[in-house]
């Protein structure tokens, strides 16, 4: 908390990346490392949205789809995708995503509110929109993405 | 080491003293007379209570006051260790541990109990001497029965007094009546030799004080060397110099000696020995004393260097300081002509080869050291990784090598084994024996028996088995509830059980022994048995099973491990609203377990708990299912078989049975519960695993092939996701790849769709 206290004033650094025609960006501190996509072993009674897990570095890692996961068409995955490794609660997942595409560093004033045509689901996890250089990027709460985590890490 | 370390280490000590005190009261109920034992436990107390002192914990101090009190009485004698005095005993531990529990957890405890059992003690230490002297009485001759009472009446006011009244001339007056006794009235008197290190005023101790407590066992004469004093301008106002050389004449023979100096026999050398016993061989042996001494002193002076400065001060050390010396004479000996050294120490006197006898014991306890788990578990993981990454490299290599006869395959097969080894001796550093856990059950066994007004014995046996310490902390609850229903249903009341031709005192016997790499424990009582016929009515009434449905008996045993099923008439605060075995079964699944239960009416059940040695590394069959990789764990394995299309049968609209020599089974596709694929394989391509589930049922799992065997590291698949349904965990296969480890008794329970009525409904047709 203190750190979000402390960012308000000093601006924060988001990961941006590239899914399909869309951006999106998370908060940097969330995010432990980016890596190449291997296949993941799928799981049974599993939601869609999650491809599999993987092996990183000895723990087991489930790989999520996140176009799928955020109501878009979902990802044929190849050698140039890739995964971002992220902390949500106390779990860690990897995103899969079609690329990363920036680094950012905010303010609140660069953030606008999610316009109100945005569908529920969309409501949900968005936090708001970024103007930078005439691209528009989204940005989204892991935490909202994956309640179920969050709850179950309780 | 702040102070919270030391606590902490206190605390972690105190449970340990814990333990000993209960083991050393129930041997002693055991009908074990031996002054060790008493003295062992005695010592529990002692420490408790010092080390609570040092941290003001008062209630604890005053309650482990009082209880040593009593402890002395029996220690010295006065107070017969009969089964009224230890069943108070034994309360007064549970107490004590409550209070230790309370002191470190905060949180209250039973004030009333504390407080009746204080009573009790001290009615024992005092008020009731007379009529607890009278067993030993009526144990010696009956001659002298009538002399016994009366030099007995004065001792109670010596006792009463405490400790620091403490006079030995009564004490020698009990035994001139108890003839039997060998102690002849004589008091032995004890050579000490105390060498304070520098540490030892470094913490605040104080040899005068120590000293004096010293002064208090008995009468004592004292020599002061000060030959080490170096002169004034060399002196170090630091260092300690003074040493002393005490006679004295006590009954509490050289533990009692030692206890004096028990919080600082790390900081400083201490010599207890006493010396020999006839009182006409003390003169002769009076002159000799002097000469061990400054043999001993040469070897604590060459080597007290040694340890001084490798050892940090550590309160945890468990070292004695016996042992210290005869490690130090073993570096001298090492250093020097060892030949020399072996003949001074057998010159010497007797007295001294006793003390080197006495070092010897004491090492002969195998020194241990105190790691925090964390760091066990950190060198666990990382040759888990060890193991994954030796397998991937012995792959990679079988997959470019093509000869296969190469020197690096020779020298991965030597990897292999090495970290097999490493593994195991890694996973045997887990390894604890179950005996705590054991004994937290005799306490249970001991307040239920108190709340049902049951006599119960507990027994236990192979408590030295060891197992994973994962596996013991969790084992402990599950057996809780266990014991628990043990004596609640299982054992009758005692008229019922005189009715029916018992003794009147229950027993429950738990056994815990290694079998086939997993660890058996069984509970078994000699209670009356399952009820079936209640058993079978319940789950009719409960809609459990179906009112016509053919069950054997043991599927009725089994319908009380189903949730929400209790047969106590009257539901009591002690076992629960029947959630207990259900619960059992499941927190005994969660560890990789299996519980069986067999019945005899009339005659008592038993619960047999078959576990892992440890949650860390599983055996287990690879195998393919749809194209996936999955691990099925051997233990669960009966057999496997390659089905015959004249084999296999069909049930009903989708069910398949497999004929194996005569008996049908039930033909599980994994493909199909895991839904990897939709429709149903064809059973002769593929491959069957005959499994045993938990019920005692087998089923026949279908999967595609079989590619081997292989011991795998279980990594949790909750860490980091969610708990998947059929799936037990994951592991790291030699590519590198996941694989899922597939939880069999899950499997065969989704097998039945509605779980339990139509297993009945295949079970009254096969």
């Amino acid at each position: 908390m203190t750190y979000a206290a402390k960012t308000l004033s000093e601006g924060r650094e988001l990961i941006a990346f590239r899914i399909g025609d869309q951006e999106f960006c998370v908060n940097i501190m969330s995010v432990r490392e980016i890596r190449g996509w291997t296949p993941a072993t799928p799981m049974p009674h599993a939601p869609q949205y999650v491809l599999g897990v993987i092996n990183l570095r000895g723990a087991v890692l489930p790989i999520i789809d996140l176009s799928l996961r955020l109501g878009l068409k979902a990802a044929e995955p190849t050698v140039r995708h890739v995964i971002i490794v992220a902390q949500v609660g106390q779990k860690v997942v990897g995103l899969l995503v079609d690329a990363v595409s920036d680094i950012l560093t905010i303010t609140d004033e660069n953030v606008q509110p999610t316009p109100d045509i945005a569908n529920e689901a969309a409501r949900n996890y968005a936090r708001g929109i970024l103007a930078i250089e005439g691209r528009m990027i989204c940005m989204i709460e892991l935490e909202a993405l994956f309640p179920q985590i969050e709850s179950e890490a309780a | 080491m702040d102070m919270n370390e030391i606590k902490e280490i206190f605390f972690q000590e105190c449970e340990e003293q814990l333990a000993e005190l209960e083991s050393g009261l129930l041997k002693m109920n055991d009908g074990d007379r031996d002054p060790e034992t008493v003295n062992a436990v005695f010592r529990a107390v002692h420490s408790i209570k010092g080390g609570a002192g040092a941290f003001g914990l008062d209630d604890l101090v005053s309650f482990a006051h009082v209880f040593e009190t009593t402890l002395d009485c029996v220690r010295s004698n006065k107070l017969e260790p009969n089964q009224d005095v230890l069943k108070v005993m034994l309360k007064s531990a549970d107490v004590l541990a409550d209070l230790t529990n309370a002191a470190r957890d905060g949180g209250g405890v039973d004030e009333a109990r504390s407080r009746q059992l204080i009573r009790e003690l001290e009615a024992l230490a005092n008020g009731e001497m007379p009529a607890a002297s009278e067993p030993p009485a009526a144990k010696a001759a009956p001659a002298p029965k009538a002399s016994a009472p009366a030099p007995a009446a004065p001792t109670p006011a010596t006792a009463a007094t405490s400790e620091d009244g403490f006079q030995p001339i009564p004490f020698s007056f009990d035994d001139f009546d108890g003839e039997e006794q060998p102690v002849a009235p004589y008091v032995p008197t004890c050579e000490v030799l105390f060498v304070p290190k520098r540490d030892l005023y470094a913490k605040g101790n104080e040899a005068t004080l120590l000293l004096r407590d010293l002064s208090r066992l008995g009468e004592m004469s004292i020599r002061c060397d000060m030959d080490k004093l170096p002169l004034l301008q060399d002196m170090n106002p630091e260092e300690a110099y003074f040493s002393w050389k005490i006679s004295i004449a006590t009954d509490k023979g050289e533990d009692g000696v030692r206890t004096v100096f028990e919080f600082a026999e790390w900081d400083c050398d201490l010599e207890v020995r006493t010396i020999e016993d006839e009182p006409e061989a003390v003169a002769g042996d009076d002159e000799q004393p002097m000469q061990p001494v400054p043999f001993d002193l040469s070897i604590l002076d060459d080597a007290s260097d040694v340890p001084a400065e490798d050892e940090p001060p550590v309160f945890e050390q468990p070292v004695a300081p016996a042992a210290a010396v005869e490690v130090a004479s073993n570096v001298v000996k090492l250093a020097e002509a060892p030949k020399a050294e072996a003949r001074a120490a057998l010159a010497a006197s007797p007295a001294a080869s006793q003390a080197a006898a006495n070092a010897a014991a004491s090492t002969a306890a195998a020194p241990t050291i105190r790691v925090d788990l964390d760091r066990v578990d950190r060198l666990i993981n990382l040759v888990g990784e060890l193991v994954i990454n030796q397998a991937m490299l012995s792959q990679s290599v079988i997959e470019n090598d093509n000869n296969g006869v190469s020197s690096i395959n020779m020298g991965l097969e030597e990897l292999q084994q090495l970290t097999r080894e490493i593994q195991d001796s890694v996973m045997a550093i887990r390894a604890q024996p179950v005996k705590p856990v054991f004994q937290r059950m005799s306490r249970i066994v001991r307040e239920i028996a108190d709340a049902t007004g049951k006599s119960v014995r507990l027994l236990t046996e192979g408590e030295n088995t060891e197992v994973d310490k994962t596996v013991i902390d969790k084992l402990a609850e599950p057996l809780t509830h266990m014991i628990r229903n043990a004596v609640d249903h299982g054992l009758e009341s005692p008229e019922k059980r005189e009715a029916a031709g018992k003794n009147p005192e229950g027993t429950v016997r738990l056994t815990a022994k290694h079998r086939s790499g997993r660890i058996v424990i069984e509970l078994a009582d000699d209670g009356g048995g399952i009820n079936r016929e209640k058993v079978r009515q319940k789950a009719i009434d409960n809609d459990l099973i179906a009112a016509d449905a053919n069950l054997s008996d043991e599927e009725i045993d089994n319908l009380i491990f189903h949730a929400g099923f209790s047969t106590a008439d009257k539901i009591s605060d002690i076992s629960g609203r029947g959630v207990g075995m259900d619960v059992v079964k499941r927190s005994i699944q969660a560890l990789g377990g299996r519980i069986t239960i067999s019945s005899k009416p009339g005659q008592g059940s038993v619960f047999t708990m078959s576990l892992p040695l440890t949650l860390a590394v599983l055996d287990g069959m690879v195998v393919t299912v749809a194209g996936q990789t999955l691990v099925v764990p051997l233990t669960a394995i009966v057999e496997t078989l390659q089905p015959e299309a004249s084999a296999i049968h069909s049930f009903g609209a989708s069910q398949r049975l497999i004929s194996i020599r005569n008996s049908f089974c039930p033909l599980v596709d994994v493909g199909r519960i895991l839904n990897f694929r939709g429709t149903q394989a064809n059973p002769v391509e593929g491959v069957a695993l005959l499994v045993e589930s938990e019920g005692g049922g087998q089923r026949a799992l279908m999967v595609d092939a079989i590619q081997g065997q292989r011991q795998v590291v279980i990594k949790s698949l909750e860490a980091n996701y969610t708990h998947v349904p059929g799936i037990a965990a994951a592991t790291i296969l030699g590519d590198g790849r996941v694989a899922l480890i597939l939880d069999v008794d899950a499997v065969v329970a989704a097998s039945r769709g509605q779980p339990l009525k139509q297993e009945m409904s295949l079970a009254a047709t096969g």
